[in-house]
């Protein structure tokens, strides 16, 4: 062929090399699966962890918590993460033994968007809990109006919007829900995907944080960091001890406090509805899944090192994202329980 | 006769509800075109052509992953598909009567039927769950087996075309049917069989329903087959769906460059057709 | 015949057998792998409004009217432009304008399905929600029109299946009607009809393969994805009202497919796969059926065939 096609081969060629740059011969590829709760912070930590370990490729996907343990019950990804931790009988159906190891502590917070209506709301379970079944249905109805006295409300009507998806957000609200009213529990249950009796449905925190953004009269659940980032209002929850306390990184953490004395082995807890003064009633632990003899022993290696630095370095970045970092207790148990992994 | 008559007034309307249909149905093409053309100029700039995405919150961070997917995915479709799509269209225009042909004629138009979701299902059961990986293949085994039943329309519409001439002349000269077939029928017909392959290559450049569980997502360039890879229409969805300011912009750019795609892939091809049409009518 | 004509024919026939074997081995696989599902809830699964993941209780109803309801609403908006249309590009258009309006219209039917849904949820929802809120009071009582004006609903989503709709069905009827013989409207004319009654007799003539494009459309609209779900507000409860958030099989199956956490789970929305596949399945044969019972007059396949071909 001529010197033209010759050049511009030659120069097309040496794009494509110059582009897969970085992945070298020794590039280990891992692929995971799951939440959307904390995507944020998982991409910007895959991403650092990348400046210090430039063979290594995370590619984490959030299709939420119910996914990711799907597609690591499949294997057909080496880790999976969830805000619900995995049932029982996920477990036996995984048929070999999976590690939950917590990562950060996030909030589920309620997000509104009233015409006119500007002022920080305070919601109890009890109402959030009666508003999502179908019970409370306006806005100025007497219930809200009690918990927010010289809030003037509209007489309009409450759409509810939750995830069309399988979430563990959804899992940490349902879980709260349930905790403050029987009647939900009963009605709805707990799980990362249950039979909501009212409302719209978005896909993920994103299409929920985008609905209710969008839609006047509309109230919803989402991860402190897309309510902050869409710019969404958010109200205060009434904890156990009978505050309105706004989700804020001490508010979480002090939810930790009384659970990271009492961790049970596996690490799966919920610390909704946690007791103490100065405690956002719904936050998590959000987790980690890794099976504990991967096939893949490079890729274990590989992930048992992240891990490591997740619980040191890692947890500054949680901060600035609306996160909270992990308990220093449950860090040194998280480490020793790293080495359950068989590299 | 002097005046309208009642029925040439009702002829006037209609006429003219027809031209107003036209004109309406320009409306959302106009619409369309336009928001995302405004909206995605503006993130469109070098760095969207050649970065890869970064984390949630960091400005910059671009679609070359996404690019090099979806040229990719639709390769490997087409390596699946012009294949048997191509051989397909010959059997059923060879042996147009025959029993077989008719129930492959059958099974292509009902393939064309499926909805591109059910054939992400069928690729997940077949090509993911087996092999407990996401990958590129998966992907292009679902955008291939889409692009099958057009390729073999055309092929089969366009050999038939073929003046009847062409090939006695050259069985006359001896040539095995094969030959006959390939060295002078298909040649023939090329033109026409290349825009029934850019007619599909426009359809499924643009999907995203089946690559949802095949070829999965991918954050970094990768051109293993083996491995989950992103694609502009997948990659748009899930910045579309964010709230994040940065995202938004992006999914217009990446819409933007993925409708150029198919436009231009749908212009050539209605081009061609054009051309083949005038000559096929002497 | 030759030996080397009998390879021709095994090795051509063979990767046509391929394009049948992968028709059935969807139809195999789908029901592979519903078979929990199958099992557990039988044809009730067609009749069943619940859809309880935690319970593990699944029905598809809610899912078939929401895809059935949008989509004949389409059908019902869409089909009257689209016929408008073939009838324009066909019969009346001035020969200079027609090239570049066929092409225009055609382009409706090359823009992704991402990008109306992308459209959909920044421009038509926002519209149709100051739409839903500015109907009277009046209007409000009837069932058709209840429900707070959220935007995203049974509205959004026909009126986006019909925009995408278009341009299949016009171009399958003007090919239709380009085949109806010259002979058929100069008998009309001659007989001192107007432009009109010439072209309802065409259409009368061609009404078989009418209704064959119009059913294609309806098959299209079926099996539509990415737009509708992200503006129909993903609410798996059957109801009339336009306003009223509702549901897709397509779009369930996107949405929950790879997160459904269990086997049951799994398999139910396979079902829906199934059920969606034999829908589209007789929908798009009975739309074949009529074009081709049409089209028997004409027997000579044309180049423009490329176009019903990406239909």
């Amino acid at each position: 062929m001529n010197l033209v096609r010759q050049q511009t081969t030659a120069v097309a060629v040496a794009g494509v090399l110059v582009m897969s740059a970085g992945p070298t011969a020794q590039t280990v590829r891992i692929n995971g699966a799951g939440a959307t709760f904390p995507y944020p912070l998982y991409s910007k930590w895959f991403d650092e962890y990348r400046k210090t370990r430039p063979d290594v490729q995370i590619n984490y996907q959030s299709i939420g918590s119910g996914g990711g343990i799907r597609q690591l019950t499949n294997q057909t990804v080496f880790f999976g993460a969830t805000d619900g931790p995995m049932t029982d009988e996920q477990l036996t159906a995984a048929k070999a033994p999976i590690l939950h190891l917590p990562t950060v502590l996030g909030a589920v917070v309620p997000v509104y968007n009233i015409p006119n209506v500007k002022a920080e709301l305070r919601f109890s379970g009890q109402v959030l809990a009666d508003i999502f079944l179908g019970r409370i249905t306006k806005w100025n109805d007497g219930a809200i109006a009690k918990l927010n006295p010289g809030v003037s409300l509209p007489a309009t009507d409450i759409t509810v919007v939750h995830r069309s998806d399988g979430s563990g957000t959804t899992y940490i609200w349902v879980d709260f829900l349930s905790k403050s009213s029987p009647a939900f529990k009963s009605t709805v249950g707990v799980s990362t995907a249950v039979k909501w009796p009212t409302g719209v449905g978005g896909k993920g925190n994103e299409g929920v944080a985008g609905l209710v953004s969008q839609a006047p009269g509309s109230l919803g659940y989402v991860e402190l960091i897309y309510a902050v980032q869409s710019r969404t209002t958010y109200g205060s929850v009434q904890n156990q001890a009978g505050e309105f306390i706004k989700a804020t990184e001490q508010s979480v953490t002090a939810a930790a406090a009384a659970a990271s004395r009492q961790m049970p082995a596996d690490f799966r807890v919920s610390i909704t509805n946690a007791p103490g003064k100065g405690v956002y009633p719904v936050s998590s632990f959000t987790w980690l899944l890794f099976f504990e003899n991967p096939k893949d022993k490079a890729q274990a290696r590989v992930m048992v090192d992240f891990m490591k630095w997740a619980l040191s370095e890692g947890q500054k970045f949680a901060g600035p994202l609306g996160y909270a970092p992990l308990p220093p207790e449950v860090v040194k148990l998280e480490l020793a329980a790293l080495a359950r992994i068989r590299m | 006769m002097k005046g309208r008559t009642r029925r040439q007034i009702l002829s006037s309307l209609f006429v003219a509800f027809c031209g107003g249909a036209v004109l309406l149905a320009l409306v959302p093409l106009a619409l369309v075109l336009l928001f995302v053309l405004s909206q995605g100029i503006q993130a469109l700039n070098v760095g969207f052509f050649l970065g890869l995405p970064k984390p949630v919150g960091e400005d910059g961070g671009g679609m070359a992953n996404a690019i090099i997917g979806t040229l990719m995915l639709t390769g490997l479709g087409s390596l699946m598909a012009i294949p048997i799509g191509v051989l397909s269209g010959v059997y059923t225009s060879e042996y147009a009567g025959s029993r077989l042909a008719s129930l492959i004629r059958f099974a292509a138009d009902t393939l064309n039927g499926v909805p591109s979701i059910v054939i992400g299902v069928f690729a997940y059961g077949v090509a993911v769950l087996p092999f407990q990986q996401f990958s590129a293949l998966a992907g292009g085994l679902a955008l291939g087996i889409m692009m099958i039943p057009i390729i073999a329309r055309t092929t089969e519409e366009l050999l038939l075309l073929v003046p009847t001439t062409m090939r006695e002349g050259a069985l006359a000269l001896g040539a095995t049917r094969a030959r006959a077939v390939f060295t002078v029928v298909l040649p023939a017909a090329a033109p026409g069989i290349v825009t029934g392959i850019v007619l599909a290559l426009a359809r499924i450049a643009g999907e995203t329903a089946p690559l949802l569980f095949t070829s999965f997502n991918n954050r970094f360039f990768s051109i293993d087959p083996t491995e989950p890879i992103s694609s502009l229409t997948v990659q748009v969805f899930t910045y579309a769906i964010a709230p994040y300011e940065d995202w938004h912009r992006q999914a217009w750019a990446g819409a933007l460059v993925l409708v150029s795609i198919v436009l231009l892939c749908s212009m050539l091809a209605r081009v061609a057709t054009r051309r083949l049409e005038r000559l096929a009518r002497g | 015949m030759g030996r080397k004509d009998l390879v021709f024919r095994a090795g051509t026939g063979f990767f046509g057998l391929l394009l049948i074997l992968i028709v059935a081995a969807i139809a195999v696989e789908l029901t592979r792998q519903s078979a929990l599902s199958i099992q557990k809830f039988g044809l009730a699964f067609w009749r069943t409004e619940i859809w309880d993941p935690v319970a593990g209780d699944f029905g598809a109803w809610p899912f078939m009217w929401g895809t059935l309801y949008s989509s004949v609403l389409a059908l019902m908006l869409a089909t009257p432009i689209a016929l408008g249309i073939a009838v324009f590009l066909s019969e009346l258009c001035p020969a200079s304008l027609r090239q570049p309006l066929v092409f225009l219209t055609e382009l409706l039917a090359a823009i992704p399905s991402i990008v109306y849904g992308l459209w959909g949820i920044f421009v038509l929802v926002p519209a149709v929600r100051a739409l839903e809120a500015a109907t009277p009071e009046a209007l409000r009582r009837l069932p058709l029109f209840s429900g707070p004006p959220l935007g995203v609903g049974m509205l959004s989503a026909a009126v986006i299946l019909a925009v995408m709709v278009i341009p299949f069905t016009s171009s399958v009827a003007r090919e239709v009607l380009r085949s109806v013989p010259m002979a058929q409207r100069e008998a009309a004319y001659a007989l001192g009809a107007t432009r009109f009654e010439a072209i309802r007799s065409a259409l009368f003539y061609a009404r078989s393969g009418i209704v064959g494009a119009v059913m294609l459309g309806f098959g299209r609209a079926l099996g539509e994805t990415m737009a509708v779900t992200m503006v129909i507000g993903n609410n798996p409860q059957a109801s009339l009202s336009l306003f009223a958030p509702q549901y897709t099989m397509a779009a369930v199956i996107a949405n929950e497919f790879t997160e459904a956490a269990d086997d049951l789970y799994l398999h139910a929305l396979t079902e829906i796969g199934l059920v969606l596949f034999i829908i589209t399945l007789v929908v798009n044969s009975l739309s074949r059926l009529l074009i081709w019972s049409m089209g028997r007059s004409r027997r000579a396949p044309r180049a423009s065939a490329a176009g019903e071909a990406a239909a």
